[in-house]
């Protein structure tokens, strides 16, 4: 019997793949609404959360890194947006 | 100045009707002159919510078109004079409402009270444009799952741009997240959102988080909105939820596991 297996089969929470899911239909039907989302950093392009967390998920596949790791941004220069990626490499040891 | 506040969320069965009902009462019991309007046109249900199904008489379509007025249409609520019902008509006509209809009513009802609550029924058609179409505040209904989220933020994209406000460039309607159905002992296990995530992702300020608790299905059995019920959980959230919105300042209570002592644990409390 394999009982080791019966352990592991106990579900895997599903809170976050819902967040991401939903942060994904969300980003995609503001932009065909033509909205922007009006978060604290005021008039953030609306799915930047979304791109943040594909990034992130990324940049996993090769090293671990934190949440915080990952930082994107909007900035408007000279009538242009231009998207802004930072990306924060653990110290090596 | 009356106020008009939509309670609206797309999805149907999310608790905008239950919410109606204890944040209308809930306003009254505080002094303020509030009446709330089930826009639900054929599917009256906010008179059974709130314990006065047996004397409705005119509903909210027989003033519109001018059979009654809105003194033979209001109900006084049984308990609080500063609370009135209208309700919904229960006629299969999906044009029974119209926009300078519901308008002139609503300019009427301004007159007289102070808050004007407007019960949305679901979706995203005609009864629930008008009733958002000139509303001042909205309280976006939202439970922890992904649907009532999705449609949540659907209705937000409505309001930014489909009513009378952004319509006519006067700004925008105040938006308040009230988050039902919450059981914070499933977030703790990650089977549910949280309410984190669900801020995340609408963008719009908390008012409150209602638990998910039984007290509101014996609440509609009896007639009295749960809010009127303060042993309990919902009902309480429900006050704070009020308060709130009335520019008090009180923490978010029910979203944490409660931690049982010793004695509840004993007693089952
Ligand atoms: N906090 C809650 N806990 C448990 N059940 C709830 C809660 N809020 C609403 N319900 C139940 O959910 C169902 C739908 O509520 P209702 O207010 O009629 O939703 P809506 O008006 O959005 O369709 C009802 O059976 C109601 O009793
Ligand atoms: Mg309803």
């Amino acid at each position: 019997m394999d009982l080791l297996g019966w352990f592991k089969s106990k579900k895997a929470p599903t809170a976050n793949t819902a967040r991401d899911r939903l942060m994904m239909v969300v980003a995609i039907q503001r932009d065909q609404d033509g909205r922007r989302t009006t978060t604290g950093n005021g008039g953030a392009v609306s799915y930047l959360p979304a791109l943040r967390e594909e990034l992130l998920a990324v940049v996993r596949k090769y090293v671990s890194v934190p949440d915080s790791a990952v930082k994107v941004d909007v900035q408007k220069e000279a009538g242009l947006e231009v998207l802004e990626m930072n990306i924060t490499l653990p110290e090596r040891t | 100045m009356a106020k008009i506040i939509v309670v609206t969320s797309g999805k149907g069965g999310v608790g905008k009707t239950t919410t109606s009902a204890s944040f209308a009462t809930g306003l009254a019991a505080r002094g303020k002159k509030t009446v709330v309007i089930d826009f639900d046109v054929g599917l009256r249900n906010l008179d059974l919510i709130m314990g006065c199904e047996r004397r409705v008489v005119f509903d909210f379509v027989n003033v519109i078109q001018g059979e009654a007025n809105l003194r033979q249409a209001l109900i006084k609520d049984k308990n609080n004079e500063n609370l009135s019902i209208l309700a919904a008509s229960q006629t299969r006509d999906k044009d029974a409402l119209s926009e300078e209809g519901v308008e002139k009513v609503l300019n009427d009802l301004a007159k007289e009270f102070d808050y004007i609550v407007c019960d949305s029924p679901a979706g995203i058609e005609r009864g629930a444009h008008l009733a958002m179409y000139f509303a001042d505040e909205a309280l976006v209904v939202t439970n922890p799952e992904v649907s009532s989220v999705r449609d949540s933020d659907r209705v937000l994209g409505l309001l930014s741009s489909k009513t009378h406000k952004s319509e006519k460039g006067e700004g925008r309607v105040r938006e308040h997240l009230v988050l039902t159905r919450y059981n914070p002992v499933r977030v703790e296990k990650g089977e549910m959102l949280s309410v984190k995530d669900v801020q995340d992702i609408l963008a719009i300020p908390l008012l409150g988080v209602i638990p998910e608790a039984s007290a509101v299905l014996t609440a509609s059995n009896s007639g009295a909105p749960v809010i009127l019920d303060q042993n309990n959980e919902a009902g309480q959230a429900y006050d704070d939820l009020v308060a709130r919105f009335l520019g008090e300042d009180r923490p978010h209570r029910f979203v944490e596991v409660q931690k049982k002592g010793f004695l509840s644990k004993l007693f089952g409390g």
